[in-house]
């Protein structure tokens, strides 16, 4: 099952005791969390379980809001992402985030993709026209875009449809070479067909990224990842391979959930 | 079935009502307008000529044109614009997409929405105070053009901000998220889908600031001068100050004279109104989200 079987014990992301609080209100508890490279580890509970604010921590968009505070760590290929010396633009060119709505720029399909590279990229580094068409081409083509936007590079990507704008939101994180992916929901604004889709490129994607995945649709959770974290209240429950969280989960909580008792 | 009830009747009675009642009271806003472009267009038509918009006043102001006042109008606009438009966008974007929410910023936006609200005059006694005195300008181009400047920041501010305000907050995100600063954000998604809005609230700015007089009159706009401006520190005539001169000051003016003048000025304004709507419609077209 597993894609790269080398990667199989290497941990990338290693959170430690982490705690945050929005103002004097606390979001998550203790959380302890290690996510294994180049695997995909789903989120799963009900609303307001804290999921989305973990997958916030993890590049550090949580702050922009100000009264946001965090103790604990959170290591990533062995760096702490909270030390002071890590430099945020830095940080999330290493962690790619995918969200709920796909929110591609109002700019053609060509600059949404070379968006982030040309943040990323110093000017002297930049390299030429042809090259850069590559770079387009091999982007599109991991996430299985190519063939359908080929001949229209140049018009606005706020044309195309959901699937494809989510699908172009995932390829315009691949040209600065991220280690991690996270997703916020990925497919719930999506039709059936669309969610496969992106479901299928996001199993692919698999082995080469470490993909943290937030969802509300149990069946994604199961189909779709291969370890699953269920939290509850800002806490985390339980954290396994998905076919024992599903099939015999150790908690409760996650039973009763998984049954659909509440959520 | 589907059968008309009393009820849809009397409905619809009051439907028909409200209806009529919401177009008269249009009917009656356009009227003075109307009426206002119609008799400048009769009276002050017979006026207008190349030589009437081309050649100076002669014989005490009451034969020749307005060059000099409609030139001095020209150079108070676009005086002011410099330093009005890049003041307020800057202070626009950092309002907008730099300081935090709260009550400092709060506060900072309600006070610049009623200094809008400030009288004309008052802007025109801060202006003598502040450039003509203070900064020593003297009565010149350079200090009406600063006062106008001061009492249009409010508008171009805040009509920056709506634009800006106007982007939608998924943009931002996305950037950010990609690692982008505030200002690559700014610069390569906010400002381009905001400019449309800014420009429309810049150009009808243009329209104000041609039209005010109290600000002008004490600041740099001159009654009546021999020669045309040749720098920013001289003194000007203008068309609003012109058309309160002709039409109260002068004695023996031909009565078409002010309605002329009156016509050149509201031409203008309807002028870079009309430039500032076909603008923002080509810009319009270009971005969809």
């Amino acid at each position: 099952m597993t894609s790269n079987g080398s990667n199989e014990n290497k941990i990338a992301i290693k959170t430690r005791n982490m705690n945050l609080w929005y103002g004097s209100f606390q979001a998550l508890f203790d959380i302890n969390l290690d996510v294994k490279e180049g695997m995909i580890t789903s989120l799963i509970g009900p609303s307001g379980c804290g999921k989305t604010t973990l997958l916030r921590s993890y590049n550090r968009i949580n702050e922009r809001l100000g009264y946001v505070r965090i103790d604990g760590s959170i290591k990533m290929f062995g760096k702490n992402i909270y030390d002071d010396d890590v430099e945020i633009s830095q940080l999330r060119q290493q962690v790619g985030m995918v969200f709920q709505r796909p929110n591609p720029l109002p700019l053609s399909i060509r600059d949404n993709i070379l968006f982030a590279w040309n943040i990323h990229t110093e000017k002297e580094n930049r390299i030429s026209r042809s090259e850069q068409e590559d770079l387009i081409e091999k982007s599109l083509r991991e996430v299985v875009l190519w063939d359908k936007v080929k001949d229209k590079l140049n018009s606005k990507a706020t044309f195309l449809s959901l699937e494809e704008q989510q699908k172009l939101c995932i390829a315009r994180l691949l040209p600065v070479k991220p280690k991690i992916l996270l997703m916020d929901e990925p497919c719930s604004a999506l039709d059936p067909k669309g969610t496969e889709a992106v479901e299928e490129l996001i199993w692919r994607l698999r082995g080469e990224y470490t993909i943290l995945i937030v969802t509300h649709n149990m069946a994604q959770a199961r189909r779709a990842s291969e370890e699953c974290v269920f939290m509850l209240m800002g806490k985390m429950i339980e954290h396994d391979r998905t076919e024992k969280v599903f099939e015999t989960p150790e908690q409760q909580e996650t039973s009763d959930y998984i049954a659909g008792r509440y959520g | 079935m589907f059968q008309e009830t009393q009820q849809n009747i009397k409905h619809k009675k009051t439907e028909r009502l409200f209806r009529i009642l919401f177009l008269m009271m249009v009917l009656l806003l356009i009227t003075p307008v109307l009426m206002i472009l119609g008799t400048l267009i009769v009276k002050g038509g017979p006026a207008i000529s190349l030589e009437f918009l081309f050649t100076n006043p002669t014989n005490g102001m009451t034969e020749g044109g307005l060059f000099p006042a409609l030139l001095g109008t020209i150079w108070l606009v676009v005086v002011a614009l410099l330093a009005s438009v890049p003041l307020g966008i800057a202070a626009a974007l950092y309002l907008s997409e730099y300081a935090p929410d709260n009550w400092l910023t709060r506060a900072i936006n309600l006070a610049i929405v009623n200094l809008a609200g400030v009288p004309s005059i008052v802007h025109a006694l801060f202006g003598v105070g502040a450039f003509v005195i203070f900064f020593d300008f003297g009565t010149s181009i350079l200090a009406a053009s600063l006062t106008l400047a001061v009492m249009t920041l409010p508008v171009v501010i805040v009509a920056t901000r709506e634009s800006l305000q106007a982007v939608p907050q998924a943009f931002r995100e996305a950037c950010w998220n990609m690692g982008a600063t505030r200002w690559q954000t700014i610069r390569r998604v906010v400002l381009p889908n905001a400019i449309s809005g800014i420009l429309t609230g810049i150009i009808l700015e243009v329209s104000r600031t041609a039209g005010e007089t109290a600000p002008i009159m004490f600041t740099g706009a001159a009654f009546y001068l021999p020669f045309l401006p040749e720098s920013v520190f001289d003194q000007t005539m203008a068309l609003a100050l012109h058309l309160f001169v002709v039409a109260t000051q002068v004695p023996n003016v031909p009565p078409s004279m002010p309605y002329g003048v009156a016509l050149v000025l509201i031409s203008i304004v309807l002028l870079f109104n009309a430039m500032s709507i076909t603008f923002r419609m080509y810009l319009r077209g270009q971005k969809k989200w």
